[in-house]
């Protein structure tokens, strides 16, 4: 069962990492990817805002995905929302498997997906300004070579 | 198409959220519309809706029905919850 988290509050990746392989003997690898707020010149803050429901939706479809496709052991998915500061944990993503290969890819995976498919939306707070953070073309991108690769990992 | 009220008397209606930039723009969180006949599909809903919010004629503004990503020939009932964002920035 993949565990999906939208919250307010800082995450602890160790105590994730603990989690995601408890009575797990067969995980051989946990592939991770934390992001972060960038510290961009000027930055003050960044809220983000989401989809109550879809989110927590969408974000177990793309693990439930990834599990199937890299018959991965376990996910976690862990994305902050409110208001964040330059530097903060934004996200966690943690893949369980028995291999390395299938962990790793699996990362990838999932931050790809939960970028154009998941109901976030970013606002960055300047000294006398704010502005909604454009969707780019290189996720979209990113998620499509996921869909051309098919069953392979590589 | 069967337009069905939650009971007699009352008007169909499907509850339209908005998020972000679109919200900003249009000036609301959400609204009740009422399902008129000819506003089947989520495609004609957003083309009805964006006569009095220009942002929904945006092609990148995306939509969705009942918490799931739904293109134009998405059949919309009364009582679905429909919703209309700009392109998603999370992770």
């Amino acid at each position: 069962m993949p565990t999906i988290r939208v919250q307010t509050e800082d995450f602890d990746l160790g105590a994730a990492l603990t989690a995601i392989t408890a009575g797990q003997p067969q995980v051989g690898g946990v592939g991770s990817f934390v992001g972060l707020v960038r510290q961009e010149p000027g930055l003050v803050s960044l809220t983000i805002e989401h989809y109550p429901g879809m989110t927590e939706k969408s974000l177990g479809r793309i693990a439930e995905t990834a599990i199937s496709r890299f018959e991965l052991i376990d996910v976690t998915l862990i994305h902050r929302v409110g208001t964040l500061l330059p530097g903060d944990p934004i996200v966690l993503v943690l893949a369980a498997a028995s291999h390395r290969k299938a962990a790793l890819a699996a990362t990838e995976f999932l931050i790809d997906w939960l970028k154009t498919d998941a109901p976030f939306w970013k606002k960055e707070q300047f000294a006398a300004s704010e502005r909604w953070v454009e969707a780019r073309h290189s996720d979209e991108a990113a998620k499509r070579r996921w869909e051309q690769k098919g069953r392979l990992l590589f | 198409m069967t337009i069905r009220a939650a009971t007699s008397g009352e008007l169909a209606t499907v509850h339209v959220l908005y998020f972000a930039a679109a919200r900003e723009k249009i000036g609301l969180a959400e609204e009740a519309i009422e399902l008129l006949p000819a506003l089947g599909t989520l495609g004609a809903l957003r083309a009805y809706l964006a006569l009095r919010h220009p942002i929904l004629a945006e092609p990148a503004i995306r939509g969705a029905v009942n918490q799931e990503f739904a293109g134009p020939d998405k059949r919309i009932a009364a009582g679905d919850e429909i919703a209309f964002f700009p392109p998603t920035t999370g992770g």
